[in-house]
């Protein structure tokens, strides 16, 4: 299997003396024309791999300013197969990698091998799964070798050593460690809880952590990468769009990567 | 293994625990504590207890007899939970993770609840154990049940309106799940049917199988047999889990499930999850389930708020796909139909939603003929459908001309 351009992004970018700052934004918010040219936006402004969600009726592990997005672009229509029209544009446009966070379900009803093709022939890197615990992931795991796909699984600050250790083994890309008990929204403090998971993880064996939920600001961004490798930033970004259209998004990609620096 | 022995985390391809990784430690917390629970002879002494003396059980079972004169001539039993302390069955569950939230040191229990008996539920544990109560329920519930959301904030809980999503019961789970993750330190989530993640389906199952196992040896010791067949409501599926449950090693008793069929199962209007779902994930559980060709959760419709949901307990999707229990469609007309029917013929008004089973009887019971006996889970009370039913059967402008005569 060749290697994740994910996670030699990501190393890069801590061999350079930092880590690398990844960009969450939905698929179809405003809409689909303006959402490819938001993620554009966040690259060419430092954002150094992009997270594009897929709409989904019930996002339980989203706040309110995602849910607000997302549910709006399904309102406007969204399908899956808008999904991977975006993310082929982007694709076009850009170098750098984009995972796709997205709920099981959707997966499940377009068939995870069919999902998994359609994934890569886009350029897709791989997926983020939210609400698919290793435990779960049989299918996953075995689709994802065959066609080459990261998969990155979740790792909380109440996860088990044993958990901890699977969510490693399991991963590539990178591991997702969440930063607090909470779901995705913007917070004052990123809790300090974020740096336990983080060295537990690196006790597992992980190369390739990358903390995120909360983080809004360069500062906080540059907090996290002082013992991570990565900082995923959503929600700001979110509002960023919504408030101010692709301007906003790119001013506000330009001052958190300021904390990659 | 028999049927009854099955304890998750999977019934056949169904169930699992589809969460976010955040939950995971406290789900495992809480199997563990009810694992040792359920062998610990002292938490079945002190639930047994509360029981007899709080929500009034042994429930009895009543024969229908005029009502019976509709259903062919069969021998209707109802199992009357509707008696139960708050009304309804939701008071087993309730009870059973309220003891174990305090086994569990939690001072704080989140619920979700559309119609509002799971969330007067709730309250209800909350306010006896003196637990923080919050309550999310969908904004369109709230309106529609405004009555639910007086009597919770009587009895001290918080009722928090959901604004997002199809701001139904859906959105209502979705909320209290995004609670749970933030709050899982102090906060039990006293969910309040047969589906979610392990171990909640086969946890509810187990409170509420108490339904089914009183009914048995009731309907035994009344008729000398076992009940031809055994009729409940699903809308999640907890009350006809709990009846199910004690039969589900009787091969020779057929076990039929009433589902919403709204303005029927051909309509765009329905809540018939097992008829006409496909399998999918929803909730922390694989199981069927309403859904649009790319997975998005589709909304679902019937007069029944409780019924009103687009999935299904996972122990139900593979009892369907077994063979071992039936379900059937029944709509929104059939169902009041059948509700004025028991009114008028037994003096019994029953919850809308059990009214689902009731129509469910008559044609079990036309079937069955003299012969037959249809066990049937009066789950609740009709005292909350008042407004819905009057309006349904045209009797408050019947009143309001009255008034003015």
């Amino acid at each position: 299997m060749t290697a994740s351009t994910v996670e030699a992004t990501i190393a890069s970018r801590v061999d350079a003396g930092s880590g690398a700052l990844i960009g969450y934004l939905p698929v179809g918010f405003p809409d689909l024309d303006t959402s490819v040219e938001a993620a554009v936006a966040l690259v060419e402004n430092g954002v150094d791999i992009i997270e594009l969600g897929l709409p989904y009726s019930d996002p339980v592990m989203d706040g309110l300013a995602i849910q607000a997005a997302t549910q709006a672009a399904l309102e406007r229509g969204f399908r899956l197969r808008d999904g991977f029209t975006a993310l082929e544009r982007i694709r076009s446009r850009v170098d750098a990698p984009v995972l796709v966070m997205t709920y099981w379900n959707p997966v499940v009803q377009y068939g995870v091998e069919r999902f998994a093709s359609a994934l890569r022939d886009a350029g897709g890197a791989g997926l983020i799964t939210p609400d698919l615990i290793p435990d779960e992931a049989g299918e996953w795991l075995a689709v994802s070798e065959e066609f080459g796909l990261d998969r990155v699984f979740l790792a909380a600050p109440s996860s088990s050593a044993a958990r901890l250790q699977r969510a490693v083994e399991v991963s590539r890309g990178f591991v997702y460690a969440v930063s607090t008990m909470g779901i995705t929204g913007a917070r004052a403090d990123v809790d300090a809880a974020a740096r336990g998971v983080v060295s537990r993880l690196r006790d597992a064996g992980s190369t390739s952590a990358c903390v995120g939920l909360g983080i809004s600001t360069a500062e906080q961004v540059r907090d996290v990468l002082e013992y991570a490798d990565g900082a995923i930033v959503g929600s700001r970004l979110v509002t960023a769009l919504a408030e101010g259209g692709v301007s906003a998004v790119a001013s506000a990609a330009a001052e958190l990567a300021a904390g990659t620096a | 293994m028999s049927l009854r022995e099955q304890v998750g985390p999977y019934f056949g391809s169904f169930g699992g625990r589809f969460v976010p990784e955040s939950l995971i430690a406290a789900l495992d917390e809480l199997d563990e504590a009810y694992q040792a629970a359920r062998v610990d002879p002292s938490f079945a002494a002190e639930l047994a207890e509360l029981h007899r003396s709080y929500t009034g059980r042994p429930s009895i079972v009543t024969e229908a007899r005029r009502f019976a004169e509709h259903a062919g001539g069969s021998r209707i039993l109802l199992k009357r939970e509707d008696l139960n302390h708050t009304g309804s069955h939701k008071i087993n569950n309730v009870l059973g993770q309220a003891l174990l939230a305090k086994r569990l040191g939690k001072t704080r229990i989140i619920a979700e609840t559309g119609a509002g008996q799971h969330g007067v539920a709730s309250a209800t544990a909350a306010a006896l154990f003196g637990l923080e109560c919050v309550v999310y329920m969908g904004e369109v519930d709230t309106e529609r049940q405004a009555l639910n959301v007086a009597r919770m904030n009587l009895l001290g809980a918080t009722v928090v309106p959901v604004t997002v999503g199809s701001r139904t019961l859906k959105d209502a789970i979705n909320e209290a799940l995004r609670d749970w993750v933030a709050n899982v330190d102090t906060t039990h989530y006293l969910l309040g049917t047969v589906a979610g993640p392990h171990p909640f389906p086969t946890m509810v199952r187990d409170f509420h199988a108490v339904i089914g196992t009183e009914a048995r040896e009731q309907v035994l010791e009344l008729t000398g047999r076992l009940p031809d067949a055994v009729v409940a409501c699903v809308g999640g599926g907890s009350n006809a889990m709990g009846i199910f449950h004690a039969f589900l090693d009787d091969a020779e008793v057929r076990l039929v499930g009433s589902e919403a069929a709204g303005d029927g199962v051909d309509t765009l209007h329905h809540a018939a999850t097992i008829s006409r779902g496909r399998p999918g994930v929803l909730h922390g559980a694989r199981s069927l389930m309403l859904q649009d060709e790319d997975g998005q959760t589709m909304e679902s419709h019937s007069i029944s708020a409780g019924l009103d949901y687009p999935g299904v307990g996972p122990e139900h999707a593979w009892l369907a796909e077994i063979g071992r229990a039936e379900y059937h469609g029944v709509t929104d007309a059939e169902a009041m139909d059948a509700l004025r029917l028991l009114s008028r013929t037994e003096g019994i008004i029953p919850a809308i939603e059990t009214a689902h089973a009731l129509h469910g009887a008559l044609l079990l019971g036309r079937e069955l003929g003299p012969d037959g006996t249809v066990l049937v889970s009066l789950s609740g009370r009709g005292d909350k459908d008042m407004e819905t039913a009057a309006r349904y059967f045209g009797l408050l402008d019947a009143a309001a001309a009255g008034e003015d005569s």
